[in-house]
């Protein structure tokens, strides 16, 4: 009896190749228009060329035709998912070049509307998070909340997403009070309620678990090296917050706390962002407790214009508006470079005056630049899945990456 | 100056250039601390060198940024401003070069890994290039994109617009065509130095510089002190009569359909171009 050895059909005669496959433009995880050009040997990720631009815009060069005035609600299109986030630093900016003083009031209610919009966003990213890597239900309830805030981004600003409401020397128009005790009831009751309630959800879960926790470690030296901030840097153990080491407005009166990661996984810098939420409501309810009453923007009339009621009786007011809604106000010559903590990290505008009413140069820093560069080097070796969560985990919004 | 703002507050910039200026010595071109930023002008041909220091020696452990700057009046019209953090010290610092169309700037992808993005996005926009990066493809624009669309000379509408076309089931790439001239107010006001003439105004000279005094007793106690005083008791006083209405005859445009005035020359410069435009089918 003779036997012979199997032989396998294929291989011998074929030769496996590594392959290329497009993840997006329209893909439903690719978190907007990225086109990741990925090469793959099987399912293991060997090489992604991210493709951004495909929402480029062009802001950049739009706001060198606009005055400063005008050119505050291109901000809230760079990142739409944390508006006020983005007005912040341009305001700011647009302060430090001037100089000018903005009242405590105003202060405050933009550190509230900030938090505020950080909740907003971890809400939309938590969730979609989590939906990438397989869960439903999470999504649909943080929702609920997401939609809470959007609900008070209107009733302050009349706007839901693009509130424009930060202005250069203050915010534009004041508060209800009606607001403020609203939030604080949301912040006491609603928001803990629903968010714990989906959390609990998710963060044991042991599907989630599976896909996030060891995926894309980052060690701290290549966390500084490759330019990361935000929870990115948080989840690699660096305990580095702009509102913290570099405080803006009011931030240096708030007690609040930064959670750091220990694994630097795609799962800590989920749970940073859940602590962070928590940290948001703290300070949100220091805010409210301490708020004082006030002016709410400058009472520099050459940068903010008089209300109108002044306007009624003052010959002054009237040519002050009208200066400032048609000429804008000139801000000194010179160049600044002014960062502040948005939801996603370091957001930052450089902006040159030329000493006329309009910018000469406004550069934006996206943090997504920073962050989907990396992408390459966090995923190789993983599996091709795997990619969704680590793009889920960096929180990238294409309004502001491509600008 | 007294800090009446609210931006991001770091740690002292108290004796912190002129220590970085001698540190880097004859690397620093110029430097500056305005507006609460220390701004170090560096020698292009070595910025990889002074970056290099600066992050080994000085604790600047990470770059944020690249921005490109257009200075078109200037020799060399570009300026790449490099944006650094020092996470240890808690400090910013800007660090520029300047250069022109033609001369790479050296790469600092030898020292973060992320500067590659930031330098392609400056190629993108503004044409600069840079010495050593491996991969200097444009990113933000489109595949195909030609010009460098964030210098000052690049027109804010470009020159091309697309559109699906129906018949050829596909993207098509026209000129651009605007229906109406992109609108740009000038709001800077006539006496801040407008080098443009107010409509109106065409007719002004400059007035004669004013005669010196002429010491007069004067005429009555309670005269006004004009030298002449401006009537116009004649009617050559005023201006009018035969030769301004033959003049005025002379310039007005006929009434039986003269040309009309020539309408404003274009705001942008456009390229010339023989394509077909949008409604034209080939």
């Amino acid at each position: 009896m003779s036997f012979s050895l199997e032989q396998s059909p294929t291989t011998g005669d074929e030769v496996i190749t590594n392959y290329t496959i497009n993840f997006g433009p329209q893909h439903p995880a690719a978190h907007g228009v990225l086109r990741m050009v990925m090469e793959l040997d099987g399912e293991i990720i060997e090489r992604i060329d991210p493709h951004v631009g495909l929402l480029h815009r062009g802001t950049e060069k739009l706001i060198e035709h606009k005055t400063y005035l005008q050119a505050l609600p291109y901000f809230d299109r760079l990142d739409y998912c944390s508006p006020l986030a983005m007005e912040h630093s341009y305001v700011l900016a647009v302060e430090k070049l001037l100089n000018v003083e903005v009242p405590l009031r105003a202060q405050y209610l933009r550190v509230l509307f900030a938090e505020l919009t950080r909740i907003c966003n971890h809400m939309l990213n938590m969730g979609s998070h989590v939906m990438d890597v397989g869960a439903m239900t999470p999504n649909l309830w943080l929702f609920e909340i997401r939609e809470d805030c959007l609900n008070f981004f209107e009733r302050a600003s009349g706007a839901r997403m693009h509130s424009a409401w930060f202005r250069p020397g203050g915010v534009h128009q004041d508060v209800p009070l009606k607001l403020l005790t609203d939030i604080a009831d949301w912040l006491d009751d609603r928001l803990p309620r629903l968010f714990e309630d989906a959390m609990s959800l998710v963060i044991d879960n042991r599907i989630f678990k599976q896909r996030n926790v060891d995926i894309a470690i980052v060690s701290k030296e290549d966390a500084l090296a490759w330019g990361f901030s935000g929870p990115m840097i948080r989840a690699a153990g660096i305990p580095w917050d702009l509102r913290k080491s570099q405080p803006y407005d009011v931030y240096d009166r708030m007690e609040f706390d930064i959670p750091v990661g220990t694994n630097s996984d795609c799962y800590d810098r989920f749970m940073v962002r859940v602590e962070e939420v928590r940290q948001s409501a703290r300070i949100m309810k220091q805010c409210l407790a301490e708020m004082p009453e006030g002016p709410i923007a400058s009472t520099d009339r050459k940068v903010v214009p008089p209300k109108r009621a002044e306007m009624k009786s003052s010959m002054e007011s009237l040519i002050h508006h009208f200066k400032l809604y048609t000429e804008g106000f000139h801000v000194p010559a010179g160049e600044v470079y002014v960062a502040t903590e948005s939801p996603k990290g370091e957001f930052g505008v450089y902006l040159v005056s030329d000493g006329t009413n309009k910018p000469y140069r406004c550069k934006i820093r996206p943090t997504a630049f920073s962050h989907l560069q990396a992408m390459d080097f966090m995923s190789k070796g993983h599996m091709l899945p795997d990619a969704t969560a680590i793009l889920g985990a960096i929180d990238v919004v294409f309004g502001e990456c491509d600008r | 100056m007294t800090v009446l703002h609210s931006a991001p507050r770091y740690s002292s910039f108290e004796g912190v250039k002129d220590s970085l200026v001698s540190a880097l010595g004859d690397l620093v071109v110029s430097s500056k601390e305005e507006h609460g930023e220390i701004v170090l002008t560096v020698v292009r041909g070595r910025v990889e060198d002074a970056l290099r220091a600066l992050r080994d020696r000085h604790e600047f452990q990470q770059l944020m940024d690249i921005a490109g700057v257009d200075y078109p009046d200037r020799a060399e019209r570009f300026e790449v401003v490099y944006c650094l953090l020092s996470v240890t010290r808690n400090l910013r610092l800007i660090v520029k070069v300047s250069t022109d169309e033609a001369t790479p700037v050296p790469t600092v992808t030898t020292l973060w890994p992320n500067a590659g993005w930031y330098e392609r996005e400056v190629y993108d926009m503004y044409g600069v290039l840079f010495a050593g990066n491996t991969d200097l493809r444009r990113i933000l624009t489109d595949y195909g994109f030609q010009g460098h669309p964030f210098r000052k000379d690049f027109p804010l509408t470009g020159y091309v617009e697309l559109r699906y076309s129906e018949e050829d089931k596909r993207v098509v790439y026209e000129p651009v065509e605007l229906a109406q001239d992109l609108r740009q107010f000038d709001f800077m006001s006539p006496w801040e130095g407008a080098d443009y003439v107010l409509p109106g105004d065409e007719k002004a000279v400059p007035p004669p510089p004013a005669p010196a005094p002429v010491a007069t007793a004067p005429v009555t106690g309670g005269a006004p002190k004009v030298d002449t005083p401006k009537t116009t008791d004649k009617p050559a006083d005023t201006g009018a009569g035969e030769k301004a209405n033959a003049d005025a005859a002379a310039k007005a445009p006929s009434s039986d359909g003269g040309a009309a005035p020539a309408a404003p020359a274009p705001t942008e410069s456009r390229p010339a171009t023989d394509a077909p435009s949008k409604g034209d089918k080939a």
